[in-house]
């Protein structure tokens, strides 16, 4: 059978290539509701994470005064009124589970929320496609220049420099205001404009920079088809009940045009509502067809929404042909019932609780946590001393934290063997027996402790011993327990 | 067309053939960017084996056009910690050692930087902590043979005890059985009164006046009249609960029969100058400093 074959049916019949290239998605502008929600969300986003580092915080002197600030050299996150040190990163641990609860959340009630209105690649993709949009044109005219054949005239030139230079002008700008969380804003700013800022800032600049300009302007749809984990864990937590970007095909099938209906109504053929006019393909970003139903590459943006209800509108029939509705829905409605919609159902309850849970934690920490801390450590060698009049001595490496903002003085008590004395190694103590020490603002301070029991009180096992620090302004106290050994 | 050529019906496209419980692979070519990046990482470890040390031979390996090494990164990092710490180093070798031990910031310096020393200097001997062990005094407690202030620690840090330097602390506890300067029987005797002198019971049938006696002609020159020792001499008080060997009978007896004469090496010349006093000032805050 020596039939001659067709390359591309070779191609086709076969394993198929290595890899396929990307194909280049043009979508058209639109307007509508969910158009108009995603701007709104995109210049609130845009705006906080641009602004952000300028609103100032007044922490008092010598502190920062940057209302959110990631100070790494001196291990310090403010965040308006919260201060925290590295040993409280739990917070983030806890904000982070938080976070993903929510999603979860998100995702049960409406579906890809935070895809299609609130992740950082949709919101600067969406972004880089209005700044395509303004200076090339829209869909039609975007595929016509780049199917265009022949050299490149100078105006096509000329256009496509200037898209990717106000790219790389936005790229800059969004890794100018990361770095701008790492220090103090403005003073980072002049540095930045007069070449005196650190290397370190340039280079951060120089790697955000690169990366927005490549995700939001080059890979776009690619990042959230093969890159991002979310739409596969988002695919097994979703539920029948969930609300998802839905082509209703309760509405009718076949598909066809406006004048072919009219006919084939005429015929008592079956004729459903869509038109065929592929306007939900041609706005959408990540140029799939919404009527094959829910798919990995749906991000919900809800835009297909809007260019469908423009069209239903001007021909007269029920907008919503393409909305957000779940499968349950759409079979009832096949079935002549009402359509029903659970958003409290036992998965809504149970996360929202789960949030409440942790954000209850979390906070009721945060208030309470304390913002003066002592951490003791026996010494391991040698456990106790014998002295020379026969009195035991054991010694503590002892940790203060004034997480304050100003100086304090403490004084330390412990209760122990009896009559114990305790003296804080290279501290002049005011009152005798009760060790006052100056802990220096926002820092720690390590002090080596000497407990000492007379011969006639020396404990014959090890008994505990409570550190009680006292902050003499404040009334401010924290303790903590220890042993005491005997040789 | 190859054997594997199989359209799936649902989805109109190519499979792998594939099939796991008649269920099929869709043939997913992996975008093209996938696999330029792919090439790229290849390419990148290709350029890494060039700069940097890459291939082991057989007695060495690539060194890279780079001549990158972990060992000369160390060095760099630890002649750049020398010139951080070096102003305050130099702070510490000029403040005289009463000051350091009040200046918090100076004695938490030198804290941290004599327990860096101590740990790898003086831990074989005196332990980790300076607990100490049988003939190696506890540095924790408020004994001391040679004295315990700042100046007297710093002096037997630098020259030490018995060790061979001209400085060094040199007298030691006579061997009086091995000389035979004391009979066996007197070195049992004079070993109870020595244990009465602290307290500790003694054998029955000793003889408290003969004990006394041994020990006045004997031990009190060094030792003091009543066995509170002598630190100019590095005698120990013979009075108080710390024992440098043990206090049980056997013990003393053999102490006083063969003498004992431990050694502590001088340092001076092997640590430099601040750091010495850095150490010193750390082992008179261990507790026992006077």
């Amino acid at each position: 059978m020596n039939k001659p074959v067709n390359p591309t049916e070779l191609q086709f019949d076969d394993d198929g290539p290595l890899y396929v290239s990307q194909k280049k998605v043009y979508p058209q502008s639109v307007s509508g509701t969910f158009r108009r929600t995603k701007w709104g969300l995109m210049a609130f986003c845009l705006g906080v994470y641009y602004l952000l580092p300028f609103v100032r915080w007044n922490r008092g002197l010598g502190a920062p005064d940057q209302a959110v600030l990631v100070d790494l050299p001196n291990s310090r996150f403010y965040f308006f009124f919260i201060e925290l040190w590295p040993q409280e990163v739990y917070y983030f641990t806890g904000l982070l589970i938080v976070a993903a609860l929510t999603l979860f959340l998100m995702n049960a009630v409406g579906g890809r929320i935070w895809c299609g209105y609130l992740c950082p690649q949709t919101v600067w993709t969406d972004l880089f496609y209005a700044v395509e949009r303004w200076v090339e044109g829209d869909r039609r005219e975007r595929m016509r220049k780049d199917a265009a054949k022949g050299t490149m005239k100078l105006e096509r030139f000329a256009e496509l420099m200037l898209k990717h230079s106000i790219w790389l002008m936005i790229a800059w700008w969004t890794g100018g205001a990361w770095v701008l969380y790492f220090n103090d804003a403005p003073t980072l700013v002049w540095q930045l404009i007069t070449f005196q800022a650190p290397m370190i800032a340039y280079i951060w600049i120089g790697i955000l920079t690169a990366t927005t300009y490549v995700f939001a302007g080059w890979m776009r749809e690619q990042v959230c088809v093969y890159m991002c984990p979310w739409p596969r864990i988002q695919a097994a937590l979703t539920d029948e009940w969930a609300l998802n970007v839905a082509y209703k095909y309760d509405r009718g099938e076949a598909r066809t045009s406006l004048k072919k209906a009219s006919e084939l109504r005429a015929l008592g053929e079956p004729v459903g509502d869509c038109i065929d006019c592929y306007q939900c393909v041609a706005v959408c970003p990540t140029g799939i067809d919404i009527r094959d139903g829910s798919q990995l590459d749906c991000i919900q943006c809800g835009l297909c929404i809007d260019a469908c209800d423009n069209v239903m509108t001007k021909i007269g029939r029920e907008t919503r042909l393409i909305g957000y509705d779940n499968d349950i829905n759409i079979h009832r409605r096949e079935a002549g019932k009402p359509p029903i919609y659970r958003i409290v159902r036992p998965r809504t309850i149970t996360y929202a609780a789960m949030i409440l849970a942790v954000g209850a934690i979390m906070l009721y920490a945060l208030l309470t946590r304390s913002l003066l801390d002592i951490n003791v450590l026996h010494d391991r060698n040698p456990v106790a001393v014998k002295l020379a009049d026969g009195s035991v001595r054991n010694a503590y490496t002892v940790r203060l934290l004034n997480k304050r903002g100003f100086d304090r003085v403490i004084a330390i008590d412990i209760d122990g063997p009896v009559n114990a004395t305790l003296h804080v190694v290279g501290a002049d103590s005011v009152t005798k027996d009760r060790p006052m020490i100056i802990l220096a603002r926002d820092t720690t301070t390590e002090l080596r402790l000497l407990v000492t029991a007379p011969a006639e009180n020396n404990p014959a096992k090890s008994i505990p011993v409570h550190f009680r620090v006292t902050d003499i302004g404040l009334g401010e106290v924290t303790a903590a327990t220890d042993h005491f050994v005997s040789p | 067309m190859t054997e594997h050529s199989d359209i799936d019906r649902v989805s109109g496209r190519s499979t792998t053939g594939h099939e796991w419980d008649s269920i099929k692979e869709l043939n997913t070519p992996l975008p093209r960017w996938w696999v330029i990046t792919f090439y790229a990482t290849i390419l990148w470890a290709i350029g890494y084996w060039i700069v940097y040390p890459a291939w082991p031979l057989l007695w060495s390996h690539t060194t890279g056009i780079w001549n990158y090494s972990t060992r000369a990164e160390v060095a760099t990092e630890l002649a750049n910690l020398q010139k951080v710490r070096g102003d305050k180093m130099v702070a510490l070798g000029a403040a005289p050692l009463a000051e350091i031990a009040k200046d918090p910031a100076l004695l938490a310096l030198a804290r941290a930087s004599g327990k860096t020393v101590f740990g790898d200097n003086c831990a074989p001997c005196h332990g980790t902590g300076g607990a100490g062990a049988k003939g190696y005094p506890n540095l924790n407690d408020d004994e001391w043979l040679w004295g315990g202030s700042l100046d007297q620690i710093m002096q037997t840090i630098q020259f030490g005890a018995r060790s061979g330097h001209p400085k060094a602390h040199e007298s030691a506890m006579l061997a009086f059985g091995k000389e035979g300067v004391l009979k066996k029987d007197q070195i049992v005797t004079v070993a109870n009164y020595v244990r009465s002198l602290s307290g500790l019971p003694t054998s029955p049938g000793y003889d408290a006046s003969a004990g006394a006696k041994i020990f006045a002609d004997n031990c009190t020159s060094c030792h003091g009249d009543n066995g509170k020792g002598n630190q100019e001499l590095g005698a120990p008080d013979l009075t108080d609960k710390i024992w440098l060997y043990g206090s049980d009978e056997v013990t003393l007896v053999e102490t006083i029969s063969n003498g004992r004469a431990g050694v502590m090496p001088a340092w001076v010349g092997r640590l430099d100058p601040s750091t010495i006093k850095a150490l010193t000032v750390y082992v008179h805050s261990l507790g026992g400093g006077k």
